[in-house]
């Protein structure tokens, strides 16, 4: 059977957070008949607390390259470029060792790129020596990406699991990262469809003690309790356990705000200035909080990227499922 | 492209697929605000102010970048759209260390308007940006980074429209800075950024929606010279072609009209003796301008000839291109050639001294202000021109002294360096020194009566206009650059042409970096429109038929002084 076919039966999800239609990523692309093309391979990984993609690149660095290669071929483009965090320098010769005749260019992700260096349109923008920046869509990168032309951008999940599916291996399986205060950390492999609680027991990392939970990455996902952990983890795959313990609101909170603040590209209002006001808020000595909830949901509803509108889902998640009294114990 | 139909606060409105949902709007008066769109410009999407609900659309979206795709249903109006763009406008008010009472931009300020309009709290967020740096470019520019709101346009305007790239970018986040790229060479880190120079020409400042990037304004100066005026001393305005047409729409008149009357009786309640027209000298210039092309053409000198009215454009020349300061034309400018002629002509005819007396341009551009300071244009060793003033700059002074400008009546000019052709007249449109000493020369080469006089292929918005003309036993080409960033088109083959005229600003003076903001291709069109009826409506068409003009030229040739007057030299110049 075709590849595509073959990606089209299982139903393939990319793998890089958003869940899109692997086969209809790709329907787009080739309608995209007689331009030259461009495979793009997102392994930025800024997600605090995701490490999936690296521990693909270490320890399945023979089937990533050849999947790469598989998709190289099937939509005949000019080169490949992966896309790495700057952390993942020390597989880089590995790498090289797999690619023998084919045209992929192995490209670092800078240190000061930040966080939304991951969001593909910015990738693209840093790729082609611009401002680390997102861009305008649409037009999509399946219509006009990486120099003006058709690209097809997978995460390093993705292409592994197209590699599975072309060679008949594919058993439904994704990475999830485990961390936070658990037994034992680690990324591990296991059926998509395993509930948040089932993968904790499973790999015997189900906590003791009074907790709660953030899945879909540190910075990004939503945060349950305890008796929530009945869905499937989303994003990326990421499960952190947290102690009612060792946690407080206010600096859990105050770091997501942090992070979000200090990786702001600059670009909107919203994010830039928001960010910077809530800052203020944690940073202050008396703290105004009336403007609190309402730049959250602004950041949520008007922020340019993706990137900046996601600090509204493990602060709102946090208030919603953890601490409902959040604001006023403050 | 199908037309189709989408609902905007359930109206009904026809469309095709080409437009976003932001000019659908306005185009049906719809009002959705916006600081960082505009229409000159591409999209960016970054101020957050012109959203709106799509049904179907998770987020809320910016009506600029969107385009309008069959049945879409858009409100912009829902309690969800103010909360986000009221929230996003009071941020960026807090970004903003506003200085209205001083501020020459508080007439045309954008963003004062929108937090007027939606009634925003403006005391909540303290201001973020006390701290911030100002950089001056030159005696022309300047952008104070405390009164930036992070829109960008300025760059996109310097990037796109001049084509000089003398902004950028610079840090992330809050600390992001719009920075001069020479700027680097006082911190000691030029060696990439050498080569960078601002040409003064001001297209930040008309696209700055809130005045960070703006004029180096001398209302004080002129104030101050106003009130110390000593008995034997007198004030001289002179008014450029392009003002009179958009000089209205800072009182709220419709952009292209025609108000030369109430500008100069504005200017006599503001204190100044005599108002004289840059229209005159603009017939001098075309003058000057004609025997030079011809001369170049019968003696074969070098060619193109090149035009060398508008300022920014030859700071360009001597920094960027110096290979081509042998092709600008010797004829100094329009508001050179009045100023010479009101230290010599006019104060000998008046008996004044010529020390006594002031000379203050009304200019649409602030590159004037550095033309005005060259020191090849001074005369005896001193400047001819003692300030200048943009559009914005006038406009503020007359609201600031409460003069109510729509009802003013009209006055008439000094008529002894006022009466000018309809040639003179154009100078303030792209097309319009070259059609004027195109009229000139031809009638002049062909020794006859013009065949024509309009020529309309020299007109319009287009960014290269390119004609050809047959004159005696040759033909002439002829290239018109609108808009410095258009001059990368014809670069490498200038040899192609005899004349080439340059307008740094899109449109030419009536889009002049000191025009009333904001100035956008319709507005533009309107004040261009204003000059080819002032032109039309003239009985004398010509600038050699100028009588007033030909007494001037002889009285200077007869003094001996007609070489320092209308002439001048340029200098190769480093970055």
């Amino acid at each position: 059977m075709d590849l595509l076919e073959k990606i089209k039966k299982h139903d393939l999800k990319g793998r890089g957070g958003a869940g899109f239609s692997v086969y209809n990523k790709w329907k787009l692309v080739l309608k995209e008949k007689g331009k030259e093309k461009y495979l793009i391979i997102n392994g930025a990984e800024g997600e605090p607390g995701v490490k999936k993609d690296e521990y693909i690149i270490k320890h399945h660095t023979k089937e990533l390259v050849a999947g790469i290669e598989l998709v190289l071929n099937y939509i005949k483009a000019k080169k490949c470029i992966l896309f790495l965090n700057h952390d993942y320098k020390k597989y880089g010769e590995k790498i090289k060792k797999y690619i023998y005749n084919t045209n992929i260019e192995i490209v670092y992700k800078s240190k000061n790129a930040g966080y939304v260096a991951g969001e593909e349109s910015t990738m693209l923008n840093i790729l082609e020596n611009k401002r680390s920046e997102p861009r305008i869509r649409p037009p999509f990168p399946t219509e006009s990406g990486y120099k003006e032309s058709p690209t097809l951008i997978h995460n390093i999940e993705t292409i592994y699991n197209i590699y599975l599916v072309y060679h008949g291996k594919f058993k439904g399986n994704r990475f999830y990262t485990i961390n936070g205060e658990v037994k034992n950390p680690g990324v591990y492999n296991l059926p998509a469809n395993y509930t948040i609680a089932r993968i904790l027991e499973e790999t015997n990392n189900f906590p003791l003690f009074k907790f709660f939970v953030q899945h879909g990455g540190q910075a990004s996902g939503e945060i349950i309790n305890s008796s929530q952990l009945k869905k499937q983890a989303s994003g990326c795959g990421a499960i952190t356990i947290y102690s009612y313990k060792n946690n407080s609101d206010f600096k859990l909170i105050k770091n997501l705000i942090y992070f979000y603040f200090n990786n702001s590209c600059g670009k909107c209002t919203p994010c830039r200035e928001g960010t910077y006001r809530l800052k203020e808020m944690f940073s202050g000595e008396k703290m105004n909080w009336s403007h609190f909830l309402e730049l959250i949901d602004n950041l949520e509803d008007s922020s340019f990227c993706a990137l900046g509108s996601s600090l509204a889902t493990p602060v709102k998640s946090y208030i919603k499922n953890v601490n409902p009294d959040f604001k006023p114990k403050l | 492209m199908k037309k189709f139909y989408i609902k905007i606060n359930n109206k009904k409105i026809l469309t095709n697929g080409e437009e976003s949902i932001l000019n659908i709007a306005r185009k049906n008066k719809i009002d959705i605000p916006s600081l960082c769109y505009h229409p000159d410009l591409p999209v960016k999407g970054n101020c957050g102010l012109c959203l709106v609900e799509i049904k179907g659309f998770k987020k809320l979206v910016r009506a600029c970048s969107v385009k309008a795709r069959p049945d879409m249903e858009i409100k912009t109006n829902t309690a969800r759209v103010a909360k986000s763009r009221n929230l996003n406008l009071e941020l960026l008010y807090a970004e903003h260390v506003n200085k209205c009472n001083t501020c020459v931009n508080s007439i045309d300020c954008q963003l004062l308007k929108l937090v007027k309009k939606y009634k925003i709290d403006v005391t909540e967020f303290p201001k973020r940006k006390t701290e911030r740096k100002t950089y001056k470019f030159g005696n022309a520019v300047e952008i104070d980074g405390s009164q930036c709101i992070d829109c960008r346009s300025c760059l996109d305007a310097c990037q796109l429209l001049s084509g000089i790239k003398h902004l950028e970018l610079k840090g992330r986040g809050i600390n992001q800075e719009i920075v001069p790229k020479t700027e680097d060479k006082l911190s000691g880190l030029a060696a990439k950024k050498k080569g960078f120079v601002c040409i003064y020409c001001g297209q930040c400042a008309l696209h700055c929606p809130v005045g960070a990037a703006q004029e180096q304004d001398q209302i004080n100066e002129l104030e101050l010279a106003l009130k110390n005026k000593s008995k034997d001393e007198i004030l001289v305005a002179q008014i450029a072609p392009s003002v009179r047409v958009s000089i209205g729409e800072e009182f709220g008149l419709k952009p292209g009209t025609v108000v030369t009357g109430k500008l100069v009786t504005a200017l006599k309640k503001l204190g100044f003796d005599a108002v004289i027209d840059v229209n005159f000298g603009a017939d001098i210039t075309t003058i000057v301008e004609a025997q030079e092309l011809i001369d170049r053409i019968k003696n074969k000198k070098p060619l193109p000839l090149l035009t060398s009215c508008c300022p920014a454009w030859v700071r360009y020349v001597e920094y960027y291109q110096p290979e081509l300061i042998k092709n600008l034309t010797s004829s100094r400018s329009p508001q050179m050639h009045t100023a010479g002629l009101v230290k010599t002509y006019f104060a000998k005819r008046n008996n004044i001294s010529a020390d006594k007396i002031k000379v203050v341009s009304i200019m649409p551009c602030t590159a004037k202000k550095y033309e005005a300071t060259r020191k090849e244009l001074r005369y005896k060793d001193k400047d001819l021109i003692d300030f200048v003033l943009t559009t914005r700059e006038t406009a503020f002074l007359i609201a600031k002294n409460k003069i109510k400008f729509n009802a003013l009546k009209n006055s008439k000019m000094n008529n002894m360096l006022s009466e000018h052709s309809g040639a003179g007249a154009i100078y303030g449109a792209s097309g319009g020194v070259m059609e004027s000493a195109i009229r000139t020369a031809l009638h002049i080469l062909e020794n006859k009566k013009l065949p024509k006089i309009d020529f309309k292929e020299y007109r319009g918005m287009e960014g290269l206009k390119e004609a050809s003309i047959k004159i005696k036993n040759r033909k002439l080409n002829v290239a018109i650059v609108n808009g410095l960033a258009n001059f990368q088109k014809i670069v490498d083959q200038i040899d192609k042409y005899d004349y080439i005229e340059v307008m740094t600003c899109p449109g030419g003076c009536i889009g002049g970096g000191g025009q009333p903001i904001p100035t956008n291709s319709d507005i533009r069109l309107a004040r261009m429109k204003a000059l080819y009826s002032i032109d039309s409506k003239k009985k004398l068409r010509k600038a050699h038929e100028n009588t007033y003009a030909l007494k001037a030229l002889h009285y200077l040739e007869s003094q001996k002084i007609d070489k320092q007057i209308l002439h001048t030299t340029y200098s190769k110049k480093n970055k």
